[in-house]
């Protein structure tokens, strides 16, 4: 049984939590809150010169050749800090695109720029208020040109290029492929949309004739969606299980150092068991994402089934943290100075960024009635 | 990250399994128990020849040092043998107090020939042991125990009552709590025992709990009599021994057994309600993922904890959490699961109800989950305290003689 990040994980943990202490402190991700900048772009270079971007990809792609673990070890110190960059639409979602279905070409072209956080990449599938789906896209590819409205795509204003789920209108009826579209061509127009984490930047992205050339095989999209959807998951998870421990220890600390009624309010059963609970839902979610970066790291059959759990728990666990967090600490808790509203805000964002919990709580039961591999039956499991 | 034991982990599996092989039974169906195979009176000789099987094959004690009957293993080659062990249909409810509890009180206070004199039969189940800790007006609150002690020559003579002692009624020897000194705040005039259950005065009578069964006890004191020689720790330092006693039962604590997520997707996968199967049911389908995420937090959350244990490392806080989310999660899940049986929900018959009705049985058990070994509320303020760090309560009840501490009635049981 060896189920837990390797020393050299460990170490790469510390000099990664060293480095975002000081580059990616509260206030530098506040700065992002209050300004029009969409991310922070020194930062950026930064996580680049330590080739963060890299990591999972392989070195002859340009990339760092490290896997996923390290991989999940820089998601979860980045989902600590709060860290206002566009690292996962690059590198969890563009990047895994490109090495699940990209042509050789087509990884020549983005991977060692993506690697060296010279390019960033974006993925497109939201269409609005309604859940995506297969049989609901409107955006819709013809003769290499496409047409429709992509709303809201995360980090849609920043990216150089965009990995877009649409129609496939020469495909077979209905076929959804996966397009890849350079965002500085023309028919391309983008706008910033307001989100609720003005951290994380947003954009609507109108195409009207841009040319999209097909990523993987034509029609064969939707399941492609799901496989992305899943490995970014897995990732995301990491970010969210930072952060939730981050809104749990501020919590915690407040607890320690507010007095009302004569002692710390961290004594008070209500203060404690509230904070006990949001304990228990974080370990929970740890122990489901790290079930799922095992899955991830080995390609394992139990990906799907992993990587939705992961998902589930990840997404209750943060937003029960920032929400707790901000009730312990009161009315202080609900002004704008103090950093607990940066917390529920991306807690609630990474919860649909990769859409609602519910349907992935559907998905789930989905995936263990098609009896896709059930976590794997261990010897050394009861 | 993987999920195989070491070669010598490997090695010890394989041997512990192919003992069990040929000294344990399978259960004939899932969650047969050995109760409902063999009955009380028969169950309880057949444990104890199971236990005597087991010591003489250097099984009972895994980590114990070989001078007292121990393997000298380390703690991964006990949950590997308690893994293994799980498979098969073995006693529970007999042992596990004595071995996992008053021996190790014992270890750490009494003389060395105590120690020769009692561990051995408790390993091979000759000697079996009870805890006399709660008390109708001291459960979460131990402390506020009020069974008296009083010195009287070489002996003391003890009087009070104890409630909810797991298998007084045929334990042979018993660890008990006292209050010696009512004038001293209440931690402080504390003197802890061993005594022998026979011993004239006792008196044991059988609790019948919500479930109907009746696993626990009250014990009655009249004027027994103990000598000081059983006294473990110093006179007035009960409270501290009793704290030695309690660390081990949190790590005797672990899931609660019952009805988990595999048995409720079963029963919803062969459930017709009126729109349409149970499992094609959003609201049905939005609680199983929850529980199966839950059901799966706990295990890899056990093998993050194997995976310490199994580099000798001492494991992280992360294990606190395993009672307090499956006590609640089993509760939940049998209320669900009768739900879904609808009006027939009503029924608790084995040939009527799902699965010989394991969820009627696990509605009307897991009450006593939540409670026994540490409240929900108790391992709530246990994880905020020792794990997060934070105060403990004020208590207005510190410096106080503790027959000056105000008490109330709510104890009391009803009449019938």
């Amino acid at each position: 049984m060896n189920f837990a990040f390797s020393e050299e994980q460990q170490a790469l943990r510390d000099q990664a939590r060293k480095f975002l202490a000081d580059r990616a402190a509260p206030t530098r991700v506040r700065r992002i809150l209050e300004s029009d900048a969409p991310y922070d772009r020194e930062l950026w270079r930064g996580m680049a010169e330590l080739a963060w971007m890299g990591t999972a990809v392989p070195e002859h792609h340009g990339g760092a050749g490290f896997g996923y673990l390290e991989l999940c070890v820089l998601a979860e110190e980045l989902g600590r800090c709060l860290a206002p960059t566009p690292f996962s639409s690059s590198v969890y979602l563009a990047t895994e695109a490109l090495l699940l279905a990209g042509s050789p070409e087509q990884q020549g072209r983005w991977l060692p720029r993506l690697a060296l956080g010279e390019a960033i990449g974006c993925f497109a599938l939201a269409e609005g208020t309604r859940a995506p789906h297969a049989g609901n896209l409107q955006t819709e590819a013809r003769g290499g040109r496409l047409g429709g409205v992509k709303l809201p795509v995360p980090d849609g204003d920043v990216a150089d290029f965009a990995i877009v789920a649409a129609r496939a209108g020469d495909g077979p009826a209905g076929a959804v492929s996966l397009f890849l579209v350079d965002l500085g061509a023309g028919g391309v127009t983008r706008t910033p949309v307001a989100t609720v984490d003005p951290t994380r930047s947003h954009a609507r992205i109108t195409f009207e004739g841009a040319a999209a050339e097909p990523l993987g095989a034509p029609g064969a999209g939707w399941p492609l969606v799901e496989r992305l959807l899943d490995r970014a998951a897995v990732l995301l998870a990491f970010e969210q299980v930072g952060g939730a421990q981050a809104a749990l220890e501020m919590g915690r600390d407040y607890a320690l150092g507010r007095f009302a009624f004569g002692r710390p309010i961290g004594s008070f059963q209500a203060i404690k068991h509230k904070l006990a609970d949001v304990y228990v839902a974080v370990e929970l979610a740890r122990s489901n994402a790290y079930y799922a970066a095992w899955a991830l790291s080995t390609e394992a059959a139990e990906l799907p089934v992993a990587a939705a759990a992961a998902r589930v728990a990840a997404s209750e666990a943060f937003f029960h943290a920032a929400k707790e967090n901000i009730q312990t600490h009161g009315g202080m808790g609900f002004t704008w100075e103090f950093d607990c509203h940066m917390y529920y805000r991306r807690a609630k964002l990474l919860a649909l960024t990769l859409g609602s919990t519910a349907r992935w709580k559907d998905k789930l039961i989905t995936r263990l009635l098609l009896g896709e591999a059930q976590p794997q039956a261990s010897r050394a499991d009861t | 990250m993987d999920f195989t034991d070491s070669p010598e982990e490997a090695t010890f599996r394989r041997e512990a399994r192919a003992w069990l092989e040929a000294n344990a039974e399978r259960r004939t169906y899932p969650g047969e128990t050995w109760k409902a195979r063999y009955g009380e009176s028969d169950g309880l000789a057949r444990a104890k020849t199971w236990q005597a099987r087991k010591h003489a094959a250097g099984l009972a004690a895994i980590t114990w040092a070989p001078e007292y009957g121990g393997r000298g293993g380390t703690p991964i080659q006990q949950v590997v043998y308690n893994q293994e062990e799980a498979r098969f249909l073995v006693p529970r409810g007999y042992f596990e107090i004595g071995l996992g509890m008053c021996i190790p009180t014992l270890h750490a206070y009494a003389t060395e020939a105590q120690k020769q004199r009692y561990t051995p039969k408790a390993l091979a189940g000759d000697e079996i042991w009870c805890q006399l800790f709660s008390e109708p007006a001291a459960g979460s609150d131990l402390a506020g125990l009020r069974t008296r002690s009083v010195k009287d020559g070489g002996d003391w003579v003890i009087n009070g009552q104890k409630i909810w002692t797991s298998g007084a009624h045929f334990a042979d020897w018993g660890i008990i709590v006292t209050r010696s000194d009512p004038r001293a705040p209440k931690h402080k005039g504390l003197t802890f025992f061993f005594l022998d259950m026979r011993s004239p005065g006792i008196e044991v009578r059988r609790i019948k709990q919500v479930s109907g069964a009746s696993n626990f006890n009250e014990v009655y004191f009249t004027d027994v009599r103990v000598p000081d020689t059983q006294r473990l720790g110093a006179v007035g330092q009960g409270w501290g021994v009793s704290i030695t006693t309690l660390m081990n039962e949190r790590l005797a604590v672990g899931d609660v057994a019952g009805p988990d997520f595999d048995e409720v997707f079963a029963l919803a996968r062969a459930t017709e309600l009126p729109d349409g199967p149970a499992i094609e049911n959003a609201a049905v389908r939005e609680r199983l993922a929850d529980w199966y995420v839950r059901q799966q937090g706990l295990r890899y959350t056990r093998f993050r904890t194997m995976t310490a244990l199994s580099r000798g490392e001492t494991p992280g806080p992360e294990a606190s959490i395993a009672k307090v989310v499956s006590a609640s999660k089993l509760q939940d899940i049998a209320s669900f699961a009768l739900d879904l049986q609808d009006m027939g929900g009503v029924m608790l018959d084995a040939t009527e109800s799902p699965m010989r009705a394991a969820f009627q049985e696990a509605l009307l058990a897991a009450p006593g989950a939540r409670i026994a070994g540490g409240t929900d509320e108790i391992l709530r303020n246990i994880i905020a305290e020792r794990v997060l760090g934070l105060p403990a309560d004020v208590r207005v009840d510190k410096e106080l003689p503790f027959d000056e501490l105000p008490t109330g009635s709510a104890a009391e049981r009803p009449r019938r």
